[in-house]
């Protein structure tokens, strides 16, 4: 009973200043702040339509980092959580019947339309709404579909460190060229183009491709770590 | 209307967080104490973008024909905040999901009652 | 303005409703299930805020990969219902005796 009290009585003071405090900020009121000037600034200086992804990529490049790193660390704890060394005899567990026919014919019709979906997502980042990390999980999506419909479906875990360092180390060079170059890391040194175009935007584009092939491969990887552990049912059998 | 607009937003997202709040201290089931993180997770969310809103405002995106548009546009800067957040709560759930794993291997259970060892 | 007032209403009912049924449900696939309702509800709102960036974020990533990490975990694992103090003591005695 006290612990029931004094549960009560937590989520009562944190409600009330929550209430407190975010209600006395009106909902909807023109401010004067730092978003107007990357408004105002981003079709004119570097010629991209979407705010969001001058923001993210640009302007708060260094953030964007610093979120790849925090998943790549995400990806490789979890990989070193699940290990567990094969012992003799032992096979991969997967399902005991095949699916029906409608699913597996439909998931392969569906796959590759789902990664070009994903594909346009994140090349057009820097036009209209999307990105590298919408895409990325995009893709990673269409992998999962096949892997849960289909008994032969493998992702080989070396094309996937591949993809994912190589990725990575293509983000971190272009910013040490800014560096080579004398002037900021992550700065843009490529001509930006017109607003609208495809080749806008100098390294924007580069950068988000980078981002979202990274993204994808490291969500696939976390997918099928999860998905093929090894049941308790077949571990009692050893 | 903005009072009502007030209340719907900024109350929903103080809920959900206080939901997940309680999710997290008074259950008893390693599986819900999970959950409760992600819906804590989810009103934050919910909270960021809604106060960078503006009344009458669009997207902040530019269309091919005008340059400048002739309404204002939402604030964008809280929108590439939680754009990261969003990314980073799923990679912290997913290893959250990996230790319940392991722990429930080791000790056969799901309650947290019954574990008493500190080491797994 | 005026139009947005019966489907926010609608939106919020519906994410406050699946987030309470996630927490007290005893049943753990339909809590996880009421987790990925939330997650859409949310996504729905996002577009009424005018963020297309975050409402495709969190479709894709808080609907479909969340969702499939939490079923994956109930099934590696053979949880199955959510347990009180004394069903919890109940199962594990009948564990050790078999």
């Amino acid at each position: 009973m006290i612990k029931q009290f004094f549960v009560i009585l937590i989520l009562s003071i944190v409600g009330y200043f929550l209430v407190d405090a975010f209600f006395k900020v009106p909902f909807g009121e023109k401010r004067d702040n730092v978003g107007n000037y990357y408004i105002e600034k981003s079709p004119v200086d570097l010629k991209v339509s979407n705010s969001v992804t001058a923001i993210v990529v640009n302007y708060r490049g260094f953030d964007t980092l610093g979120e790849v790193t925090v998943l790549f660390l995400a990806a490789t704890g979890l990989g070193s959580i699940m290990y567990r060394r094969k012992q003799k005899g032992e096979k991969e567990v997967r399902a005991k019947n095949p699916s029906s026919r409608i699913i597996q014919i439909g998931s392969q019709i569906l796959f590759p339309m789902i990664i070009l979906l994903g594909g346009y997502v994140f090349i057009h980042g820097h036009l209209s709404p999307g990105g590298g990390f919408q895409g990325g999980a995009i893709i990673a999506t269409a992998s999962l579909l096949m892997l849960i419909s289909y008994r032969k479906f493998k992702v080989s875990h070396n094309a996937i460190t591949w993809i994912e360092s190589i990725a990575g180390v293509v983000f971190a060079s272009l910013g040490f060229i800014g560096l080579v170059l004398g002037r900021t890391f992550l700065e843009n040194f490529l001509p930006t183009g017109e607003l609208n175009d495809l080749l806008s935007g100098g390294i924007i584009g580069i950068i988000y491709i980078a981002v979202g092939f990274k993204v994808a491969s490291e969500l696939t990887g976390v997918i099928d770590t999860v998905l093929l552990n090894n049941r308790p049912e077949a571990q009692k059998e050893n | 209307m903005n009072e009502f607009l007030t209340i719907s937003f900024y109350g929903t997202a103080i809920v959900l967080m206080l939901i997940g709040l309680y999710a997290a201290l008074a259950k008893k089931n390693l599986l819900k104490i999970v959950i409760g993180l992600s819906i804590i997770d989810s009103g934050l969310h919910l909270l960021f973008v809604a106060v960078g809103f503006i009344s009458n405002g669009t997207a902040p995106i530019f269309s091919p024909e005008v340059l400048e548009s002739a309404q204002q546009m939402v604030d964008p800067v809280p929108q590439a905040l939680v754009l990261t957040a969003i990314v980073i709560g799923f990679a912290t759930t997913a290893v959250a999901l990996a230790l319940v794993i392991r722990l429930y291997k080791h000790h056969n259970t799901a309650a947290i009652d019954e574990i008493k060892n500190l080491k797994w | 303005m005026i139009w947005l007032v019966i489907p926010v209403i609608v939106l919020v009912m519906m994410t406050i409703g699946a987030a309470i049924y996630a927490v007290v449900s005893k049943n753990l696939l339909y809590a996880v299930v009421s987790t990925g309702v939330v997650s859409l509800g949310l996504s729905l709102m996002f577009f009424i805020l005018q963020a297309p960036d975050v409402a495709l974020t969190e479709a894709a990533i808080g609907v479909a990969l969340t969702t499939i990490i939490f079923i994956i975990t109930i099934r590696n694992t053979t949880i199955k219902e959510c347990c009180d103090e004394k069903k919890s003591k109940i199962e594990s005695k009948k564990g050790e005796l078999k």
